[in-house]
């Protein structure tokens, strides 16, 4: 089997700044992680891997420092890398990272089944996954809590759902994103470390991956960000406990407390 | 502090710190209060090639020597010792193969070591010879091409948990310390079996058994060495592994200080955070300035071991020695700074101490490090005249 999974850099904070001006990340000086959803990613390639043989590439879009994210991919088992990066992929939006995501998917070439996070912790939007099953025309699948068989080009599949799951087979190959629920990460390993450390990760250009010059980066980005505000604090709540007679009671002397009623 | 330590031990600290903060801490107050073996922490460690540092390279392994096993140790021991014991007592029981082990041995046995496939324990003490081994009773006897073991081994780490069981036991009683031997015995075997698992006071995610043998037949290429070696392989056996024991002392003791000063931080009385009295300040900087110590003599005690040293029974009984009292003291003191919130179990200090306590207690206990220094010191004192 071959799983390639798509691995997110972001900013170890959930104190996300950002450029006034351009309305973008601001990621300098800011310790960067693989996104933790994409952790309960790489696991489950590597386990399918463990069960049915295979490899797993790790791929990210990002800066150069990206390349630290697949090192760590690497120390916690995955055989191959891809970093794709361009001055010309930055600024992107969901579309024009599924966009760039999928082009290098491509030239990857064979793949079984492709495995994201549910979504990033900084820009949480949760569209990347989709997006690229999308461009790449397979099948997608959401919160995966549990891969429950590959049997030739079918998987089966648990997805979480609200209340209880779902059931799903699709075939392959075929894109999912992972709950945390699905599994519980390794930690890396010595030998993996040791490969990670004298790594040399090779960046992928737009040009490599044969990508429109339209579709990519800011200038392929349809979305535009108007203005960032955070949400303003909902005011102080409370639960009123007892049986319906005390919660009257309680409501209504809270509300004459308050001159309301 | 800088202990000039090469990249790659920097790595091998940096994964254990790793494991003991994401795997240890969340489960350690649960393994301890329910008595349950880390299983799945095993299997962690196993996974990082924590199992492989210790065995040679053309076993398998990493190829690593005492300093980077002392280190990963006292990595886990901040976490908690019972996890680190367990990890520990694998290595403790492995050293008579590394030392003494044939090739075959060494082929046969230690590439599962190497992966966690096999844990390791090691089955000396018995229930009338504790600090006095030479009182072993369990007997081998050679018959045809196989070893019958016969007796009971007391206070086993990893009893029933390990794959691998390096036992010594008598083969020529008439011969005194030349009467013993050790051999390699597998889980399993017929004539092999566990007594109950210990109820302790401290490390109680480790496992502690009886091994109880009954006529257990074993092959005869399963003697380490040759017969009468026992005793020696035991002694070398404990000297390799003691500094390791410090190791944990520095590791328990570090983690009580850094939960002692976080939580003295904040608590506030007589309207001032209690580390504003230079009463507590002085006793973190006892704390400290003694772990740190420490510190400095296990590192130094690995490195001269693994500069290839062969008299370093002296050296590793000081490291033991300085080490665990030095956690015992320590501890104690972090429970005095936290108060009595330091002796609930909301807090991992009692733990911590209570844990504490085992380390001046086995692979030789205190009083038994303070005689080999001291007779080693008398010995080299007599020679030089
Ligand atoms: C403040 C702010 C607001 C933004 N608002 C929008 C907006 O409204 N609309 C919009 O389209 N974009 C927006 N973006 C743009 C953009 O930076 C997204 O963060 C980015 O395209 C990825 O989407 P995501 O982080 O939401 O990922 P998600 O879709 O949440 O990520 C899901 C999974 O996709 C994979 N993945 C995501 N990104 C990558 C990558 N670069 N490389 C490899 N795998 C990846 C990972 O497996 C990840 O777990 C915004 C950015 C910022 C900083
Ligand atoms: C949790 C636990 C795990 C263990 N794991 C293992 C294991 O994996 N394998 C193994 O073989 N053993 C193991 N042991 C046994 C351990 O090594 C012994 O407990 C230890 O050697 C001390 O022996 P003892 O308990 O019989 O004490 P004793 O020898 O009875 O000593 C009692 C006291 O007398 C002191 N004393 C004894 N002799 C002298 C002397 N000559 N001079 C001064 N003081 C003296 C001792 O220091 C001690 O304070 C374990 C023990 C415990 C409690």
């Amino acid at each position: 089997m071959h799983i390639i999974v798509l691995v997110k850099q972001v900013p170890d904070t959930s104190e996300v700044k950002i450029n006034r001006e351009t309305n973008t990340l601001i990621r300098d000086g800011v310790p960067s992680i693989i996104n933790p959803y994409d952790r309960y990613a790489i696991e489950e390639a590597l386990r399918l891997r463990e069960k049915h043989g295979g490899k797993v590439t790790a791929v990210t879009m990002g800066p150069p420092q990206a390349a630290e994210a697949l090192k760590e991919a690497v120390s916690l088992g995955a055989d191959d890398v891809v970093l794709l990066s361009d001055r010309a992929f930055a600024g992107a939006d969901t579309w024009a990272t599924s966009y760039a995501l999928s082009q290098g998917i491509r030239k990857i070439g064979d793949f079984d089944l492709v495995i994201a996070g549910k979504q990033a912790i900084d820009g949480d939007t949760a569209q990347v996954g989709p997006e690229t099953a999308d461009m790449l025309g397979i099948p997608f699948v959401a919160y995966i809590r549990k891969i429950e068989r590959v049997e030739g080009k079918k998987m089966v599949a648990e997805r979480l759902m609200d209340e209880g799951y779902d059931v799903v087979e699709t075939s392959l190959p075929a894109l999912i994103t992972v709950v945390k629920e699905i599994n519980e990460p390794r930690v890396p390993s010595l030998k993996g470390k040791m490969k990670a450390k004298s790594l040399k990760v090779t960046a992928w250009t737009a040009a490599d991956i044969g990508s429109d010059e339209n579709k990519i980066g800011l200038r392929g980005s349809p979305t535009q960000v108007v203005r960032i505000f955070p949400p303003t604090p909902r005011g102080q709540r409370e639960i009123l406990s007892g049986n319906v007679e005390e919660q009257v009671a309680s409501l209504a002397k809270k509300l004459k407390e308050q001159s309301l009623i | 502090m800088d202990y000039l330590l090469t990249e790659e031990q920097i790595m091998i600290r940096d994964l254990a710190r790793q494991i003991a903060v994401e795997k240890i801490v969340p489960v350690r107050a649960e393994l301890d209060e329910q008595n349950k073996f880390p299983r799945d922490i095993m299997k962690a460690i196993a996974q990082a090639d924590l199992y492989a540092l210790f065995i040679p390279e053309e076993y398998g392994g990493l190829g690593k020597k005492s300093l980077e096993l002392c280190i990963t140790v006292e990595e886990l021991s901040k976490a908690c010792v019972g996890v680190a014991t367990t990890y520990a007592s694998s290595a403790l029981g492995t050293y008579p193969i590394l030392l003494y082990g044939s090739e075959e041995q060494k082929k046969k046995f230690l590439p599962d070591v190497a992966t966690g496939k096999s844990l390791v324990a090691f089955g000396l003490t018995e229930a009338n010879a504790g600090s006095d081994a030479s009182g072993i009773q369990t007997t081998a006897k050679l018959e045809g091409n196989e070893y019958v073991l016969n007796g009971t081994k007391q206070w086993i780490t990893n009893g029933g948990e390990a794959e691998l069981y390096t036992i010594i036991a008598i083969t020529d009683k008439s011969k005194g310390p030349r009467g013993a031997s050790a051999f390699i015995v597998e889980k399993g075997t017929p004539g092999f079996t566990f007594g109950k698992k210990e109820n302790k006071m401290g490390i109680r995610a480790s496992s502690t058994t009886e091994l109880i043998f009954n006529d257990c037949r074993i092959p005869k290429e399963n003697l380490i060495s040759k017969q009468g070696m026992g005793f020696i392989i035991a002694m070398k056996t404990l000297d390799s592994s003691r500094t390791g024991v410090g190791a944990m002392g520095v590791g328990v003791a570090q983690g009580a200080i850094d939960e002692a000063i976080s939580f003295a931080k904040n608590r506030v009385q007589f309207g001032q955070p209690i580390t504003s009295f230079q009463a507590i300040q002085h006793m973190f900087a006892d704390m400290q300035t003694q772990t740190e110590a420490a510190r400095s003599l296990v590192y130094s005690v690995a490195r001269y071991i693994d500069s290839g040293a062969k008299d370093f029974s002296r050296a590793s009984a000081m490291a033991k020695l300085f080490g665990t009292d030095v956690s015992m003291k320590v501890t104690t003191d972090a429970v005095q700074i936290m108060g009595g919130s330091g002796y609930m179990k909301e807090y991992p200090v009692e733990k911590m101490m209570r844990d504490a306590k085992i380390l001046q207690i086995f692979e030789g206990a205190n009083q038994i490090q303070r005689n080999v220094i001291a007779l080693d010191m008398i010995r080299e004192a007599t020679r030089a005249k």
